[in-house]
């Protein structure tokens, strides 16, 4: 068994700060290449290794990420 | 997207609050002020007092703040927010009246509202945010700035001999009889962020129980005024900030503890 997580950015409601990024203890974050609507370059997971322990969300100034975690 | 089967309702860890409203905060990036928005929010939505809070605005960066509280609040003039929370929270006993002040608001224009608030041991809640600067206005020395600090008044860094010494009324204000509660918080991290939250909740909780002024200071950076990107303000903040501002409670239960 498990811990798997999932998380979900409202990426035009992000604003490229990169806090979440140092945050999260598998490096699963990283700024996206691309930009919002308002040009931020918006935070993004980038791998699987998310175990859903809503670090990154705790310090998001914005509070645009949700966060899921499930035993598979 | 990544491990999108497990985005299903029953699985869900965390989301925003609704006690926060829809609106984009118009916060810098990585500004503490949305963090300490959401984790007021959090409390009043856990303790379930989201029609009983009254949010007290201030003037400086968090003027806004009444537009993204979704509960009652009211501007108050720039530092006299304690003296109305004061009024609302003796008319309304069992409500819960907070007010949301900066470091310019609470410790240089309203020193007078908040050491007398204080005093008297209103049953209030007041959240300090305290960034060393005066960010709305675009950058200059705040009571709170350190010595040596460059702002856009102190430009070659404050001094004791023109400027004085930084004002640590978190402490100051522990020494009147009034206060119940009196702690220092930060938000940098997630582990900081919980304590912070943390103490939000015994603040209320105390009010809950009419104990008297529960004052919550809480380091947040300000990576505009500081001209730094929101990591190297943070780290700053860690390093600068919280050797002269150490963070931890200061009163408990009424009893100084440090």
């Amino acid at each position: 068994m498990a811990i798997k997580g999932a998380i979900v950015i409202d990426t035009e409601r992000c604003k490229g700060c990169s806090v979440c990024v140092g945050a999260c203890p598998n490096q699963v974050i990283a700024l996206s290449k691309n930009v919002n609507g308002k040009g931020y370059n918006y935070a993004e997971a980038t791998k699987d290794d998310c175990i859903g322990c809503a670090s990154c969300a705790m310090v998001c100034p914005d509070g645009v990420i949700t966060v899921y975690k499930a035993k598979l | 997207m990544f491990n999108p089967d497990i985005i299903k309702p029953e699985n869900l860890v965390y989301k925003r609050t609704n006690v926060l409203t829809d609106a984009v905060m118009h916060y810098c990036p990585g500004c503490g002020h949305g963090t300490i928005h959401r984790i007021i929010a959090e409390v009043i939505e856990e303790m379930g007092i989201q029609d009983k809070a009254i949010c007290i605005a201030p003037v400086g960066c968090s003027v806004l703040a009444y537009n993204y509280f979704n509960v009652d609040s009211l501007g108050a003039a720039h530092g006299r927010a304690p003296a109305i929370a004061s009024a609302i929270q003796r008319l309304h006993p069992n409500h819960h009246t907070f007010t949301y002040q900066g470091d310019g608001d609470l410790a240089a224009i309203g020193t007078g509202e908040t050491i007398h608030a204080c005093n008297r041991g209103e049953n209030i809640v007041i959240i300090f945010v305290n960034n060393g600067i005066y960010g709305m206005t675009g950058g200059q020395m705040a009571p709170t700035t350190l010595l040596g600090m460059k702002t856009a008044t102190t430009p070659y860094g404050r001094c004791v001999e023109l400027n004085g010494y930084p004002l640590q009324i978190t402490e100051l204000l522990a020494d009147l009889p009034g206060t119940y509660y009196v702690t220092r918080q930060s938000v940098q991290t997630p582990a900081a962020v919980r304590k912070a939250k943390k103490a939000i909740r015994q603040a209320f909780e105390n009010q809950k129980n009419h104990k008297g002024t529960s004052f919550v200071e809480i380091l947040s950076n300000c990576n505009s005024g500081w001209k730094k990107t929101p990591v190297e303000a943070n780290k700053w903040m860690e390093e600068n900030m919280m050797a002269k501002y150490v963070p931890g409670d200061i009163k408990v239960d009424g009893v100084k503890v440090r």
